[in-house]
């Protein structure tokens, strides 16, 4: 009798936890289209029977979920403090959270983000120690504050020495742009290509055709010949064959009208190496205002078929994938379509390499 | 005497309660029209008038539901903080406010950002849909019904420009067109759980129109306009019904007469065509070259359309034949579409500049009041109750006149 009356209120007891492990478990298994989103539904009224202290839980789960199962989380810590109040968020739990670089960025972002919402005093104290932070979103706040203070200073030597010091820390292109600018206008020059580590020597070859915007899905030679850099291969007009393109512009764009012409309803390849210490993940970060195709080592990262939808951005695709050590090989397939407006005219692209948390790569050759 | 007054009390209710609700891009039948009056005296000064910041850009409508005004915002360097927000219509309280963050691409062109597209009611959940396809449906409360990322599942669901199209609702569906050069796609998802019920490609091409909701008595469908025309399609289980194939605007969208079974569509200028029906063909009313939209879609009031060209020109055109009645020239730039009472219309132009035109006179028409906002207003206003509501990327206004009931 006395077993069974311990079973029962053991249950009971454990029901909440078993009741968030359905939760958990349901949003660690969300997925793409819609799939894992039915269940998730269903598990989702446990939320109502929490507490503040299942916050850090939360961010734990994070750490598992995809981008998607992120907001559901945001949602339901949203929904714990309206119910239980700002003041009832975890801190020192969450602090510690936002402190451990074994959790995800992300997390880690949306555990500073809500604790900024209830303590921002607190939050804004852990600011300075973002300046090194693997997570892009949390180290742009450090430099945004390394950037604020460069400003008010008053002593250009001082205000050189922190600017250059804001820009050996700053990842995001509009950060790095305005160090390099008051770099600048206090008469330092940067260069900001190699700061940013743009690729600016190619190979390229062309033009093919492009005729009614086909060319984009015909994989021509260069992309489904071995050895291809060192073979000549049949263009829209005869024999074509790779021939060296650099580039010198500030922000690395390769401006492929120089080498062809301004032509329409053509597309060309461009090859380039890069040779990496180690196998490692990395960020593959294109700018392209045109439709374009990447392969590294022979693989498909991604391809866009999209003209003129605005300016060539820097960092405008990122693109997640591997390196390999030694040698790696980097195709871009670059299309011109038909259009003749003033704003169309532009053939191009910019292509950089970084790690995980936007640091430049440089190859090794 | 009391009696004569409680029922004056009671129809004015009445009729509050019938016109309320300002439920989706356009109001709740799509088209502009306040069913409620709305007195020209509006005024940023009134008593029942407010004023309040907004924690990010946005160029989404508000919508009305209740007692509560939803509006969605986007913040942050990349903007991909998504923000859903409600207010106490009364006297702008927020109630309740959501952060989620953008899981599609967030790049737009710089007049443009994220939370472009106004957000949708069915009167028990509100879904708020950004640019970068994240689609978010919450209660009235603020709690999570569920949620959906397009551009996660599609990754080339994107345009380089951003998006803008602000999905409907019926018959339990959320209908959703994301449509450009890439992947090309419209969806119904189930508005219980955010299941895709059907999936169907669309034309290629930059489209940043919104589809429209057509409820009769025997069926209720919804129309996808594209370079192409304009179909009809049962929401259910995406069967296209009705076609148009005469090509049609990718920015300015159609709008639907009830009252004159008329459907308005920005094609060749303008072109009007009977209301769909089961096995009908469409037929064209008429088409009028000079009556093409600009950036705003047309509105309804009575017999009267109302298109705003790209020189900022208002037009009146008789809804039966296609005749200009009237041409007025506005205080321009204008993005936002004009909405209209019975006798009055509503339009911002970019610099925050509200200019009301008196428009019963089918023959003439007047602009009556200027109301200065002094910032930048892109979006569509809103209208409940006598009142109306617009935001810019730093605030959300309510305007009343004095003593609003």
């Amino acid at each position: 009798m006395f077993k069974y009356l311990f079973l029962l209120l053991f249950c009971i007891l454990m029901h909440p936890v078993f009741c968030n492990d359905d939760l958990f478990d349901a949003i660690i298994k969300l997925g793409p289209k819609g799939s894992g989103n039915e269940n998730l539904v269903k598990q989702w009224s446990s939320v109502e029977k929490m507490s503040s202290a299942d916050i850090p839980s939360f961010f734990y789960i994070m750490n598992q979920a995809n981008d998607l199962g992120d907001n559901w989380i945001r949602a339901a810590i949203f929904e714990i403090i309206e119910k239980s109040g700002g003041d009832s968020l975890p801190k020192e739990e969450i602090i510690k959270f936002i402190k451990d670089y074994n959790n995800e960025g992300s997390s880690r972002r949306s555990a500073f983000d809500f604790l900024s919402s209830a303590v921002p005093q607190i939050a804004e104290s852990l600011i300075p120690t973002f300046i090194e932070d693997p997570e892009p979103s949390l180290r742009r706040e450090g430099v945004q504050l390394l950037l604020n203070q460069a400003g008010d200073l008053e002593n250009e030597l001082q205000a050189i020495e922190a600017y250059e010091y804001a820009l050996g820390k700053a990842r995001d292109v509009d950060q790095i742009e305005y160090a390099c600018k008051e770099l600048k206008g206090l008469g330092k020059q940067i260069d900001l290509a190699q700061k940013m580590g743009f690729l600016t020597e190619w190979k390229v070859i062309g033009p093919f055709d492009n005729s009614s915007r086909n060319g984009f899905n015909i994989p021509y030679s260069p992309e489904n010949t071995l050895d291809s850099i060192n073979k000549k291969h049949e263009g829209k007009n005869g024999p074509v064959a790779w021939q060296t393109f650099s580039t010198s512009d500030r922000l690395g764009l390769l401006d492929l009208n120089q080498p062809f012409g301004h032509i329409k309803e053509v597309l060309c390849y461009a090859y380039a190496e890069f040779d990496s210490m180690q196998d490692q993940m990395v960020q593959f970060r294109i700018g392209s205002k045109n439709a374009w195709k990447l392969w590294i080592n022979d693989e498909l990262i991604f391809a866009r078929d999209e003209y003129h939808r605005g300016a060539t951005r820097v960092d405008q695709f990122i693109l997640d994938g591997n390196l390999r050590k030694g040698k790696n090989r980097i195709l871009v397939k670059v299309c011109q379509n038909e259009q003749t407006e003033s704003w169309t005219k532009q053939w191009e692209f910019c292509f950089r390499i970084t790690d995980l948390s936007g640091t430049k790569l440089q190859s090794l050759n | 005497m009391k009696k004569k007054f409680l029922l004056i009390t009671s129809l004015a209710w009445t009729t509050y309660f019938l016109n309320a609700d300002w439920r989706g891009f356009r109001g709740t039948e799509g088209n502009g029209l306040s069913k409620g009056e709305i007195p020209a005296t509006l005024s940023q000064t009134s008593k029942d008038s407010w004023k309040v910041p907004l924690p990010g850009r946005g160029l989404s409508s508000p919508i009305v539901v209740g007692d509560l005004l939803f509006v969605t915002a986007s913040s942050g360097s990349q903007q991909s903080n998504l923000h859903v927000l409600a207010y106490e219509t009364v006297n702008g309280n927020k109630v309740w406010e959501r952060i989620f963050r953008a899981t599609g691409r967030t790049i737009c062109h710089n007049k443009t950002c994220v939370a472009a597209s106004t957000m949708v009611s069915d009167g028990n959940v509100v879904v708020a849909q950004f640019s970068s396809n994240d689609i978010f449906c919450l209660d009235l409360k603020g709690n999570l019904i569920w949620l959906r990322g397009l551009t996660f599942d599609y990754p080339n669901i994107a345009n380089g420009l951003g998006m803008s199209s602000s999905p409907v609702v019926a018959q339990g569906v959320l209908v959703s067109q994301v449509e450009n050069d890439a992947d090309s796609f419209t969806f119904g998802l189930n508005l219980k759980n955010g299941t895709t019920l059907w999936k169907k490609d669309r034309p290629r091409g930059a489209n940043w129109t919104s589809p429209i909701v057509l409820k009769n008595k025997s069926f209720e469908w919804v129309g996808l306009q594209s370079k192409e025309g304009i179909s009809f399609l049962k929401p259910v289980n995406g069967e296209f019904m009705w076609q148009y194939k005469d090509g049609a605007s990718t920015i300015p969208s159609s709008a639907i007469s009830f009252e004159n079974k008329t459907l308005l569509v920005p094609s060749n200028g303008l072109t009007a065509l009977r209301t769909p029906e089961y096995g009908q063909n469409p037929e064209q009313l008429w088409r009028n070259n000079k009556l093409a939209p600009g950036t705003g879609s047309p509105a309804i009031s009575g017999d009267q359309v109302f298109v705003i060209n790209r020189a900022n020109v208002l037009t009146s055109a008789s809804i039966k034949t296609g005749e200009i009645n009237w041409r007025l020239r506005m205080k321009g730039p204008i993005s936002g579409s004009p909405i209209v009472t019975s006798n009055l219309l509503f339009i911002f132009s970019e610099e925050g500049l509200c200019q009301i035109i008196d428009i019963k006179e089918e023959s003439e028409a007047k602009v009556i009041r200027e109301i200065d906002l002094k910032d930048t207003i892109l979006c569509t206003p809103a209208a409940d109750k006598g009142s109306i509501f617009v935001r810019s990327d730093r605030a959300l206004w309510k305007l009343s006149k004095k003593n609003n009931l």
